[in-house]
């Protein structure tokens, strides 16, 4: 296996690759080189392409291309500091927020393109939900937490909230525990019912793509066991781009898994085939807990 | 010397150290409360000052106060929250903001007699607004300032990032972040520090001296552009202005204004513990 991932030339401007609007770029050489086919024969639903990212002169991401399958689990795996959190943040545009930060390259969400100067960032980032490794509830009732991003769009009515909350709170298993308390303060919750309430609240809006950073790094093996099915149970219906430390939840609940190191995607397959017959060395040094 | 001894000694250094500061405030009040509790009672609150103020209640003088501070706080509160908001939530690190910030820090030093002086040339004769209700809350308001833009930054960069972040990963735009999670969250903290702010300038004699403050006014103020009586300046004069003074009125006047300055600052007092013990986050 060689990197030509790293040294690839491909032309890369600002907003690079993308603009020409309904030409779909071909999948590209360094996504062949180092993405496994089976994943490149999934539809997917968030194309990232070529994607580099500076934090001030220090580049924290090179090159990364990797398209999220749609319906399935992807885990982001690789040692601290790889660049993973800052990966899943450029996906919903939240590294926008650090001052310094700079990007070429693209990403394509159902075909949208996410960087550009035109795109209406708040539109996009409805269209996806972020659950973060601390859970962060806002303080105000369950009830409202849930229905945060219906608020916001002005939505009112009553039996539509009503339903909502149900529903989410219905998939993130937490409908039992919650259901006579939806009027309490959301910070009365345990850690991992916390967690639970942040995912509900990341689908209120039905999102195409849900990133979890680390969700379940504060949180005892218990409620990480709850949290780990319901992210199990939300496949099919929902793709999630999970980052994640721990390599036996990346083979317990993911489809495909993916590696970076050093700012690079060096790896990225099926989970089975990833964690059974890893292709590059680094991958199955990490995995098997020789560096990282 | 053995560590034991050091840290008796250190403790006991502490101990006297703080009780130099609670000794003064103790015999502040217990000297104000002595020489002026007997005179206090409904007829001194509620009555006009009689017989060249040597007799008679001080209303006038409370009421001034009570107008002046609120009618600066409603001129102060937004400005210095939307001023904060910006700052802490728009602006960014910029040169620009870098000198913005350290203006306000200096603004907090000036002295208060400068203010009145400020208040004099802008709001009195540059405005033309005369001496008057208006001119002496506008001073005031702007001594406010500082510590109520200190205080609310500081309440808005205590509401945890992660609540931005998650805000504004649900599509919320970032005014509507600011209005349902940011501002809420940190409304005990601007509360409080308002509340401080106010209790500061109420005591203020010199930002009112050239701009509002009247020395005997045989009528209530009338409109915004009357001049008043206020509580500190009444206490100025009567203390220094007026031969025969009976004690016992000065010192009720004194007791006066410190209890009004005391319970403003009990009422941040009280605010800031009952939110703590709602812990938000
Ligand atoms: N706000 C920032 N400013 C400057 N550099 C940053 C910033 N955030 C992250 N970095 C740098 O970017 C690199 C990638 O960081 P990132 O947080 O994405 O790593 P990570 O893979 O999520 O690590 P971890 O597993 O520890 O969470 C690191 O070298 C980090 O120091
Ligand atoms: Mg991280």
């Amino acid at each position: 296996m060689n990197n030509t991932q790293i040294v690839d030339e491909s032309p890369v401007t600002l907003f690079g690759p993308i603009a020409i609007p309904g030409k779909q770029e071909p999948v590209s050489k360094t996504a062949q080189t180092c993405t496994d086919p089976e994943v490149l024969r999934e539809k997917p639903v968030l194309e990232i392409e070529h994607f580099d990212l500076w934090y001030g002169t220090t580049q924290a991401l090179f090159d990364v291309t990797m398209p999220i399958p749609s319906g399935k689990v992807t885990a982001l795996i690789g040692p601290s500091g790889c660049g993973k959190s800052t990966l899943i943040r450029s996906v919903n545009r939240l590294n926008d927020l650090i001052d310094g930060v700079r990007y070429a390259g693209d990403m394509r969400l159902n075909g949208d393109t996410i960087y550009s100067p035109r795109v209406d960032v708040i539109e996009l980032r409805k269209r996806m939900g972020m659950v973060f490794q601390k859970s962060n509830p806002f303080p105000m009732s369950i009830y409202e937490n849930v229905i945060y991003s219906l608020r916001i769009d002005g939505e009112n009515r009553k039996n539509v909230l009503d339903e909502t909350v149900e529903r989410c709170l219905k998939s993130a298993a937490l409908w039992d525990e919650a259901k006579d308390r939806l009027d309490e303060s959301a910070l009365e919750l345990s850690g991992g019912q916390q967690q639970r309430l942040c995912i509900a609240r990341a689908i209120a809006a039905d999102p195409e793509v849900l990133l979890m950073d680390e969700p379940c790094s504060a949180l005892d093996p218990i409620a990480t066991a709850k949290v780990e099915e319901l992210i199990f149970s939300l496949r099919g219906e929902y793709t999630v781009l999970i980052v994640t430390h721990n390599m036996q939840q990346a083979a317990r609940v993911s489809d495909f898994t993916a590696f970076m190191y050093l700012g690079r995607l060096l790896e990225y397959g099926p989970t089975k085939t990833l964690f059974v017959n890893p292709s590059l060395k680094q991958t199955e040094d990490y995995m098997t807990g020789r560096f990282g | 010397m053995d560590p034991k001894t050091a840290q008796r000694i250190a403790f006991t250094a502490l101990f006297l150290g703080t009780c130099l500061v609670i000794v003064p405030v103790v015999f502040v009040l217990a000297v104000i409360v002595k020489e002026g509790a007997g005179i206090i009672n409904w007829n001194f609150l509620t009555t006009q000052p009689l017989n060249g103020m040597r007799a008679g209640g001080i209303f006038p003088a409370i009421l001034g106060t009570l107008i002046l501070v609120s009618g600066a706080v409603m001129i102060s509160l937004p400005i210095g929250v939307l001023a904060a908001v910006y700052l802490n939530e728009y602006a960014g690190e910029r040169p620009l903001t870098r000198i913005i910030r350290l203006a306000i820090i200096n603004l907090a030093g000036v002295p208060s007699v400068v203010y009145g002086l400020f208040g004099l040339a802008l709001f009195v004769m540059f405005l033309q607004f005369g001496v008057s209700i208006i001119a002496g809350c506008c001073t005031l308001a702007i001594m406010e300032l500082p510590v109520i833009i200190t205080a609310s930054r500081e309440a808005l960069n205590s509401v945890p990032q992660s609540f931005r972040e998650v805000s504004l990963s649900l599509g919320a735009s970032r005014w509507q972040t600011i209005r349902n999670v940011v501002l809420p969250n940190a409304l005990p903290g601007i509360m409080t520090g308002t509340i401080l702010s106010v209790a500061r300038v109420a005591g203020e004699t010199a930002p009112i001296l050239f701009t509002v403050a009247a020395f005997y006014l045989p009528h209530l103020p009338r409109s915004i552009f009357d001049q008043t009586m206020a509580l500190p300046y009444h206490l100025y004069i009567i203390s220094t202005q007026i031969p025969n003074m009976p004690r016992e009125l000065t010192f009720g006047t004194a007791l006066v204004l410190i209890s009004m300055v005391f319970i403003m600052n009990l009422a941040a007092i009280i605010i800031r513990v009952y939110f703590r013990r709602k812990k938000l986050w």
